[in-house]
Parts: C-alpha cells; sequence; structure tokens
C-alpha cells in the first residue's frame, strides 16, 4: 500500500493549503472515503480530517439563521430540538443516511461532496435554498448547493477547496419543510428517487414561498422551479398539487436499474412531492 | 514507512499504538492492541460487526481511520462485563439465545447498550430500527430483539429499585 499521511489541520485556511496537493482527499465522517480507500477507488497520498475545524462542526444560529457546520454528524443534527424545529426536513433527509453507526460519524458536507446523484441528505438543502460557504487557496466563496454536484462523483470544488458550512435562511413563522424518499425495504438502502420541499405560509396560510428539489432521478439532485412556482398562492388544493407534480415528472432524467425503472422513478418522485408538499403544509400550522 | 504515535483511552484505561498508513481504529483495536471482540464482516460499514462507542457515539470501527481517535474516549466490548459480572444484556443474550455463531454478537451488544443508554424504554419498532445496521446471519433477529427487550425491562427495574 502506498504511503498516506493524515492531516488534522484547525483552521480552515490551513486545510485548504494542506488540500492544494493533487493527490489530497478531504475527509469528514469517513462513511464514503473509507470504503472507497479499501476498494481502490481513490488512491490518496495525503487524508485531509476536516473534523478538527471549529466552524465545519455542530450548529449554530447566526443573523436570524442557522449555521450547519459541514462536517457535523447526523446525530448531532438530530439532537439539536432548535434545528429539527425550523428545518425537519433538512434533519430527516440527513438522518436518513445508513445505520445507527453511520449516522455517528456521516456529514451533510461529505454526503453533499461524495456526488452520489441519490444522496438523502441534499434535495432538502437544495429546497431551503442553503448556500454553501467555500473556503480554498483564495479565500472564500459561497454558492448555492445545487450548484456544487456537476455529475455522478464530480463537483464544481477546485483542487483546495472544500465546504466549511451551510447557511440556512432566516425561518420565518409557519414556514416548514420535508423530505422523503422512497427505498425497496425498510431501512439502509439508496434511494429510489427522493423529493425535499419547503413551504412559507402567510398568516392565513396561502403558500408564499416554495421550492421542490429532487434526487435520484437524474445525474445530480435538481431545484425544480417550476413545481415551487405552482405552489404559491393557493393551499395545497388538488389543481395546484397536480400541476407540481407534473413539473417534477417533467424533470425526471433517471436511470433503470435494479431498484426501479426509469418510469417508476418519474412516477414516484410526482407521488412524493405532493405527499411531502403536503407534510411541510401541515408542519408550517396550516 | 512513517506511523504515527496514537493516545487514546480504551475502555477507560490509557492506551497508545503506532498508527501505520491506512490503519483503521479496528485494524489498530484488533492487531495493535490485541482487542479481538470488535469483528470485521464487511469493512465497508454496512454489518455492524465493528460496532463501538467514540467519545460516546455508536460507529463502526472499519470507519475511523486510527489516527482519528488521537486523544479520543474509545469503548468496545471488552469493557462491557464489570469484572467477572455480565451486563444484563449479555446475560439476556444468553437466557435467549439470541445468538449461533456469535460473529456478530459483539457488535451487537455494543450497539444495544448504546441503544438502551440512550432510550431506556425504546419500542420493539425502536429497537428494531437502532440496530439495523447490525446483520445477523443465524438468528432471524427475533430473539436478538427479545433479549434486548427484555434487559430493557430488567434495567428499568434496577433503576427503579
Amino acid at each position: 500500500m502506498p504511503e498516506l499521511a493524515y492531516l488534522a489541520p484547525s483552521s480552515p485556511e490551513d486545510a485548504a493549503r494542506a488540500l492544494a496537493s493533487a493527490g489530497s482527499r478531504p475527509l469528514s465522517g469517513g462513511t464514503d472515503l473509507l470504503v472507497q480507500l479499501r476498494a481502490g477507488r481513490v488512491k490518496p497520498d495525503v487524508i485531509v480530517d476536516l473534523k478538527k475545524i471549529t466552524g465545519a462542526m455542530g450548529v449554530r444560529e447566526q443573523n436570524g439563521g442557522f449555521v450547519i457546520g459541514a462536517a457535523t454528524s447526523g446525530a448531532v443534527l438530530g439532537e439539536h430540538a432548535g434545528l429539527v424545529r425550523a428545518w425537519p426536513g433538512i434533519v430527516e433527509g440527513a438522518n436518513l443516511i445508513g445505520s445507527t453507526q453511520v449516522q455517528g460519524r456521516a456529514s451533510l458536507g461529505g454526503n453533499l461532496c461524495n456526488g452520489s446523484p441519490a444522496a438523502d441528505g441534499v434535495p432538502a438543502l437544495i429546497a431551503a435554498r442553503a448556500v454553501c460557504v467555500i473556503v480554498g487557496p483564495n479565500g472564500r466563496r459561497e454558492a448555492p448547493v445545487e450548484s456544487i454536484v456537476t455529475g455522478p462523483g464530480q463537483t464544481s470544488l477546485a483542487q483546495g477547496e472544500f465546504v466549511l458550512e451551510f447557511r440556512l435562511p432566516p425561518r420565518p413563522a409557519r414556514a416548514s419543510d420535508a423530505y422523503l424518499r422512497l427505498i425497496p425495504r425498510t431501512e439502509m438502502d439508496i434511494a429510489v428517487a427522493g423529493v425535499g420541499v419547503n413551504l412559507v405560509l402567510d398568516a392565513g396560510g396561502v403558500v408564499t414561498h416554495a421550492h421542490v428539489a429532487i434526487g435520484a432521478v437524474a445525474p445530480t439532485a435538481l431545484l425544480v422551479a417550476d413545481a415551487g412556482a405552482a405552489l404559491i398562492g393557493g393551499k395545497l388544493d388538488d389543481a395546484r398539487l397536480a400541476a407540481m407534480e407534473a413539473a417534477v415528472r417533467a424533470a425526471c432524467k433517471p436511470i433503470s436499474d435494479k431498484r426501479g425503472t426509469a418510469e417508476y422513478r418519474t412516477k414516484i418522485a410526482g407521488v412524493l412531492a405532493r405527499r411531502a408538499a403536503l407534510i411541510a403544509f401541515d408542519r408550517a400550522g396550516a | 514507512m512513517s506511523k504515527i504515535h496514537i493516545t487514546t483511552t480504551v475502555n477507560g484505561d490509557p492506551a497508545e499504538f503506532l498508527a501505520s498508513s491506512g490503519m483503521t481504529l479496528l485494524d489498530a483495536l484488533r492487531d495493535e492492541l490485541g482487542l479481538t471482540g470488535a469483528k470485521e464482516g464487511c469493512g465497508s460499514g454496512d454489518c455492524g460487526a465493528c460496532s463501538v462507542m467514540l467519545d460516546g457515539r455508536l460507529v463502526c470501527a472499519c470507519l475511523v481511520l486510527a489516527p482519528e481517535v488521537e486523544g479520543c474516549r474509545v469503548e468496545t466490548i471488552e469493557g462491557m462485563a464489570q469484572g467477572g459480572q455480565l451486563h444484563p444484556l449479555q446475560q439476556k443474550f444468553l437466557e435467549h439465545a439470541a445468538l449461533q455463531c456469535g460473529f456478530c454478537t459483539p457488535g451487537l451488544l455494543v450497539a444495544a447498550k448504546a441503544l438502551l443508554d440512550a432510550h431506556p424504554d425504546p419500542t420493539e419498532v425502536e429497537a428494531r430500527y437502532w440496530l439495523a445496521g447490525n446483520l445477523c446471519r443465524c438468528t432471524g433477529y427475533d430473539k436478538i430483539i427479545r433479549a434486548v427487550m427484555d434487559a430493557a425491562a430488567e434495567l428499568r427495574q434496577e433503576r427503579a429499585a
């Protein structure tokens, strides 16, 4: 086995410097990376552990919105009562990743940057309009979550760049979200389709903002702007839900594999979108 | 090959070892520290046979790089019985015959203890979901779940007494 160095810098800038070499890989929870190392799919010469960077760990409130450290484990997210109250959909997406053991390690930053089209942590983050704070050799920049993954296993991050944290927008009253996925069994499988829906209602229960994002039905998770727009101005009446479902299905570009055919995935994505929208609506206090 | 000197705490005692390139926590426990209770079933985080506690969190030791545990607290199956006294979970696994080959048992016991420490009164459904990352190819799980629920009841009684 070739030499594999391990670094655990405490500052984001030191991490970016360590990641500047072509043979480096960032490590968060390691639940994807260690499997890939063992299988020989990646052969780095330096592992840069991000978990010693203060900003990459934990959940905090900043400027009226939550900030999630990108390397924070799913278990920690699930135990954060304030985050669960404001963004239950983001937390349920994160908590669907793997087993209890995997939840002790796996992070949203890792789930995103691993680049799986079926990453359960990603659609609800996109629907939340979450912004990634990216640190790299040239300093910091911000980018929406949906701009990070460009294809299966591929990201738009430059050499040396990594996601430090996710910033969520301030949460008004009467707002909530939901994430649903379908798997062929009850636990521990990869999504056939997944949908995140994020809604804001006015005092009368009318939807004023709506965002819908889909996973496992295209090479990357997608924000479906038409689907969100279809829900605005009403109280999830049948016509609006049907229009949203149609927009979701039109956006699907799935593959057929052992978990489901392209036709099935497209059909199910619409069904999940409708159900997730109703859950988010209910949670928002409609 | 350069090795990294790691200092950690295992089952309450200080421990140190030299981590070689690419070594996992599971490799370190088994090959460097002689703690062979945690097993390697799959090596990819799917089977749970290597379940240990890391700073109070249930994890798969095969998915942790050995240098990551510098300064951390590791708890393994070897720390579960107190002297000659089996933990109630271990006793209930025996009484309910919740094992056959035994390969998954250390991981299941560590994971079940984590469940009962966090949730002393789980429903059967909660117990089954919590343990979904621990695969057993012998028992069909039913006896395991019965043993866990019985141990939970006994621990609650002990606490109330």
